[in-house]
């Protein structure tokens, strides 16, 4: 059975590449079992989200701020 | 293309004062990608020269920011090429910090009992928090320089592995290990202070 270690390399390389069918298959039981690479996947999503609002969508509440 | 459309004065000058509003965080945008002030103030500089030039090529209003952002990513990979041609900067290979990522998990592969990743609450939550945004900053910094590039070239500028193999050198197998320890990392700090504030 795959370990914590592995399975965080495969929600990191399922982010920038698509994986296996096998790959794909065993970390989805993983996940299903583990609830710590549970959440870890979710906070991987989550930074990827994050990367892309980096930059046009936080923009707009730059611009309506208040400005003296 | 509508490149020729006429601008009017009050459009430009909204554009202006657009453009003043949002340099504080193409700047930050830019310092997170360089990590050096005065490379990003340059790039800052020629996207904000580039968006006032090519002013008669926006059109749409709605997406004026993210217009500028698009013109500032090209501007900082051309100064990340113009570093790397220069050898300021060397494309890791080997000197990746395994250690710190070993400190997560046990020998067996199970995560460190310190280390097990918490509830972070509603994702979607945190992103409309500035205080999540100060902790990632922070983070983004606190990460080794080589990995930090990486990662940021993949998940700020939005490049594809593959393409990050070509600007930088390195073998997309590496790639992948890299973004791993990225990613790794900055879960664990942004754990650490986007949490703690939060029980304080």
């Amino acid at each position: 059975m795959m370990m914590c270690k592995r399975a965080t390399e495969l929600m990191s390389q399922r982010l920038d590449r698509p994986l296996s069918w096998t790959e794909k298959v065993s970390l989805t039981f993983h996940l299903s079992m583990c609830g710590a690479c549970k959440q870890c996947n979710r906070q991987f999503e989550l930074l990827h989200q994050a990367g892309q609002r980096l930059d046009g969508e936080r923009c707009p509440q730059e611009e309506e701020s208040d400005r003296e | 293309m509508e490149t020729s459309i006429p601008v009017s004065p009050n459009d430009r000058e909204e554009r202006m004062r657009r453009l003043s509003a949002v340099r504080p965080r193409l700047l930050s945008f830019a310092r997170l990608q360089l990590r050096d002030h005065s490379l990003a103030e340059d790039a800052v500089q020629e996207a904000l020269a580039a968006a006032i030039d090519k002013d008669a090529s926006f059109s749409g209003r709605s997406g004026y920011e993210t217009w500028v952002f698009g013109i500032l990513k090209y501007k900082i990979l051309d100064s990340l090429r113009e570093q790397k041609r220069r050898g300021h900067w060397r494309p890791l290979e080997e000197e990746l910090d395994e250690e710190a990522i070993d400190r997560q998990f046990q020998q067996s592969g199970r995560w460190q009992p310190s280390a097990r990743p918490a509830d972070w609450g509603d994702p979607e939550g945190a992103l409309n928090q500035e205080h999540f945004w100060q902790v990632f900053d922070s983070c983004m910094i606190a990460l080794p320089e080589n990995i930090a590039r990486v990662f940021s070239l993949r998940e700020l500028m939005g490049l594809s592995t593959e393409e990050i193999c070509r600007e930088t050198g390195i073998k997309e197998n590496n790639c992948w290990v890299i973004l791993h320890r990225a990613r790794l990392r900055l879960r664990a700090c942004v754990e650490k202070g986007w949490l703690a504030e939060d029980k304080s």
